[in-house]
């Protein structure tokens, strides 16, 4: 008997469900820019086993203390339902938005690329960050600095290609996002 | 947790006089110590009193002196002082499940922290409205690994409802009052509020609480009147109807016990109730069916597999009443009604979701089944009843008790014919294992908040703790915890607790010298292999209730049994019933992990128990 199987036969629980495929959804919260509100959306996604693939935290509105996370989360639609109920439990959180849900939306990402190399790889990197908008930012005899703002695959596509051209370091920011539209949250 | 300094302390903790001329009067109704400006120790007390705490049960320790001063020079909160932080845990949690109201704790920082962590998730789990103030080192100190320093924040974010820690005295004040309205408020839970010490000692401005409609935190309690109206209609038109009632309608309150039963009757359906949802509709009603899930009833289990409309009132599905999940009630469709939208779709997928407070969402149904003039459908509902009593016939609780051992099932019947006898009030608690599902199985519950027990996290030693604070709460009604001989040795330090303030809690101890629930499932799971689950070495629980200072008896043959019910049921101190039952009894009837509702085990079916199976 497999290990697994033994475990369903003898556990107290029942056996784990079989599940249903997995999705990846934008949400948008907006809460109240406290001190531990943070680990307290995190610590949900870690506590009931939530998949977070990218988070991006700023404070919006310094008057009324409010904080912008954008959490680019995956799981089933079932999951992810109970994450966006999650959180909406949360106090210090005022607003859950799933953009993926709810209409048409806009995802931008920033990264800096640093880029080291000479002749001809050099001169390759920095046609190829021509045609993708991106911005050298620094600038050494044999090194640069990109600056690229785009959505996740433009930047993952970049990144790719830079890759045999001599790079050297990725940070990116996560992801912003909003809804397309006139409508605001 | 004490430091060396309140150790250092001998001094009797009585209440000291307030001065009483007619102009300290006048500041006195200002606020409780009758002063201008107020330090953060006596902000919190001030603040406890205006959101109507008159009890709180805590646990002095250097980080929480200076409360513990301002608790001293005051006079109308009482400190009930346990003997270990999660016992007030407990106590609060007895304290407000048996009142209603929010129970609260005060323990110091570090150990008495984490000591109060178990009682903080139980209350997470079942729900429970408890506020806790803990001590913490001052804020210098804060990240230096001091004395007694915990990160309580940290380690209580996930076993509270909200948490906080107070950096600035004059946010305190709104910082409580916020703190007793989201514990309270929508699905009620635990919340923890750290204060440094500085910050106790720091003067401070105090405003009194706000009209709470005016705080950020507002839970939706209103029904969609549309989806109400739906499950009217889908409840009007079911041929195998069932409710199935949780916490949420004894959460809810009184009046949504009273709806219940009232829509109930009016709709001449059956009813079952979940460990936590027990007396919110009256349970020696015929149209009862007892508890459901693992140890329900038979008649309860098949009518929630069977049944082709599910309304179920405040309940989560929990694992221990679904079952299997994929042979869960299959053919029925299924109303879900909870306070908490993450509740609803969370397990099983509800067809009609409506968040709402119970009192509203059943009155809303009332009004609509009314208005509508429905009628339920008379020769579906007599064929599903005729359904439900062939399963009832079964009488799947049924015992033999004969010969000199007492069955721990005929111990608790005994009890409740005693308690039947009895004029007074009767509450009861439970701990955790085979006594807690026997309780649930034979005593009776006619009205809510009189049964509490650990339902959502299981935990061992909460019953007499629970039972302390029901009884502060209810000093005229009868208390009883019932224990086993393994659980009651989780919190017996609170026999100091109860002899100290005079409270006639019995202790009724079903004793059979094993933790019944684990050597039940080693004997039919594990092949019985009983592997630490012999309670030995257990102290004489008589010489012990007495070695405290209350009363010990003891019954070990069913003649005794009566007798000693009798003499508990007229002590005027804490009692220790030590009633020695039946080692080789299980608890039956039982749904085997990983079944369904119809694949339940009834008690003389035990010999033929396919071990292989489960």
């Amino acid at each position: 008997m497999t290990r697994k199987s033994l475990q369903d036969k003898i556990s107290v629980y029942g056996a784990a469900p079989v599940s249903d495929p997995i999705q990846s959804h934008t949400l948008a919260v907006i809460v109240d820019n406290e001190p531990g509100v943070l680990a307290r959306v995190v610590g949900l996604f870690t506590g009931r086993g939530y998949n977070i693939e990218s988070l991006t935290v700023a404070e919006t509105d310094h008057d009324k203390k409010l904080s912008r996370i954008t959490i680019l989360c995956s799981g089933t639609v079932h999951v992810i339902e109970q994450i966006h109920h999650q959180l909406e439990r949360l106090v210090p959180v005022h607003y859950v938005s799933n953009l993926t849900l709810e209409g048409p939306h806009i995802e931008r990402e920033l990264a800096l690329m640093k880029v080291v190399g000479k002749k001809e790889k050099r001169i390759e990197a920095l046609q190829i960050a021509e045609s993708f908008r991106a911005k050298s930012v620094d600038t050494t005899l044999d090194s640069f600095v990109f600056e690229l703002t785009g959505s996740p695959e433009k930047i993952d596509a970049f990144i790719d290609l830079m890759r045999p051209l001599g790079l050297v370091e990725v940070s990116r920011t996560g992801i912003a996002a909003m809804a397309r539209g006139r409508d605001g949250i | 947790m004490a430091s060396s300094t309140s150790r250092a302390k001998p001094k009797m903790n009585l209440v000291q006089e307030v001065p009483s001329s007619p102009q300290e009067k006048q500041k006195d109704a200002e606020n409780v110590f009758g002063k201008k400006t107020l330090t953060g120790a006596e902000i919190v007390i001030q603040a406890l009193v205006d959101n109507g705490v008159d009890t709180i049960f805590g646990y002095p320790g250097g980080a929480v002196l200076p409360i513990y001063d301002a608790l001293f020079q005051q006079k109308k909160i009482r400190h009930i002082l346990v003997r270990h932080e999660q016992a007030a845990l407990h106590a609060a949690e007895g304290y407000a499940r048996s009142t209603g109201k929010v129970g609260c704790a005060l323990v110091t920082s570090g150990p008495g922290a984490t000591n109060a962590v178990t009682g903080l998730t139980d209350a997470l789990l079942d729900s429970v409205p408890v506020v806790c103030i803990t001590g913490q080192v001052p804020t210098f100190l804060i990240g230096t690994d001091a004395f007694q320093e915990a990160d309580t924040t940290g380690i209580t974010r996930h076993c509270t409802k909200q948490n906080y820690l107070v950096r600035d005295v004059h946010k305190l004040s709104s910082i409580i009052h916020e703190a007793f309205h989201v514990s309270k408020s929508g699905r009620p839970g635990p919340v923890v509020i750290d204060l440094p010490k500085d910050i106790q000692f720091a003067p401070g401005s105090y405003t009194p609480p706000v009209k709470t409609d005016l705080t950020r935190y507002q839970p939706r309690t209103m029904p969609d009147m549309s989806k109400i109206e739906a499950a009217v209609e889908m409840i009007a038109n079911a041929k195998k109807p069932i409710f199935y009632t949780g916490g949420g309608v004894i959460n809810a309150g009184a009046e949504a016990a009273k709806l219940l039963t009232e829509f109930v009757r009016m709709t001449g359906y059956p009813c079952t109730s979940t460990l936590m949802g027990l007396g919110a509709y009256p349970m020696t009603d015929s149209q009862h069916l007892g508890m459901l899930g693992m140890h329900g009833t038979f008649e309860a289990n098949w009518a929630m597999h069977d049944c082709d409309v599910m309304i179920n009132i405040g309940a989560r599905f929990d694992d221990r009443v679904t079952g299997r999940l994929d042979a869960f009630s299959p053919d029925s469709r299924k109303i879900h009604i909870d306070i908490d939208a993450s509740s609803i779709n969370k397990i099983v997928r509800a067809d009609i979701g409506i968040v709402a407070d119970a009192t509203e969402a059943i009155r809303a149904m009332i009004a609509v089944w009314k208005k509508k003039k429905y009628t339920p459908d008379k020769s579906a509902l007599k064929s599903w009843w005729k359904e439900i009593d062939t399963w009832r016939s079964i009488k799947c609780l049924n015992y033999r008790q004969s010969g000199k051992i007492i069955k721990p099932q005929y111990a608790l019947e005994r009890l409740q014919a005693a308690i039947n006898k009895d004029k007074r009030d009767c509450f009861i608690t439970t701990e955790v294992g085979q006594h807690q599902m026997w309780a649930a199985q034979f005593l009776k519950f006619d009205k809510p908040c009189h049964w509490m027990t650990s339902g959502g996290l299981g935990t061992m030693g909460y019953g007499f703790p629970a039972a302390i604070g029901t009884q502060l709460a209810h000093p005229d009604a009868l208390v009883v915890d019932v224990a086993g001989d393994a659980s009651i040795l989780m919190n017996i330090q609170e026999m100091s607790t109860a002899v100290q303030y005079h409270l006639p809690v019995k202790i009724f101890i079903l004793n059979n010298q094993w933790m019944g629930m684990v050597k039940q499932w080693q004997e039919l799971l594990h092949g019985e292999r009983y592997s630490s689950s012999y309670t030995e070495s257990l102290p004489d629980f008589v010489k012990l209730a007495e070695a405290y200072g209350g009363i010990g008896l003891r019954a070990e043959t069913p003649d005794e049994l009566d007798k000693v019910i009798v003499e508990m049921m007229k002590t005027d101190r804490v009692t220790i019933v030590d009633v020695c039952v039946d080692p080789k009894e299980n608890c039956f009837p039982m749904i085997p992990s990983g079944k369904a509702h119809n694949e339940m085990i009834l008690s003389p079916d035990a010999e033929k128990f396919d071990k292989t199976l489960v």
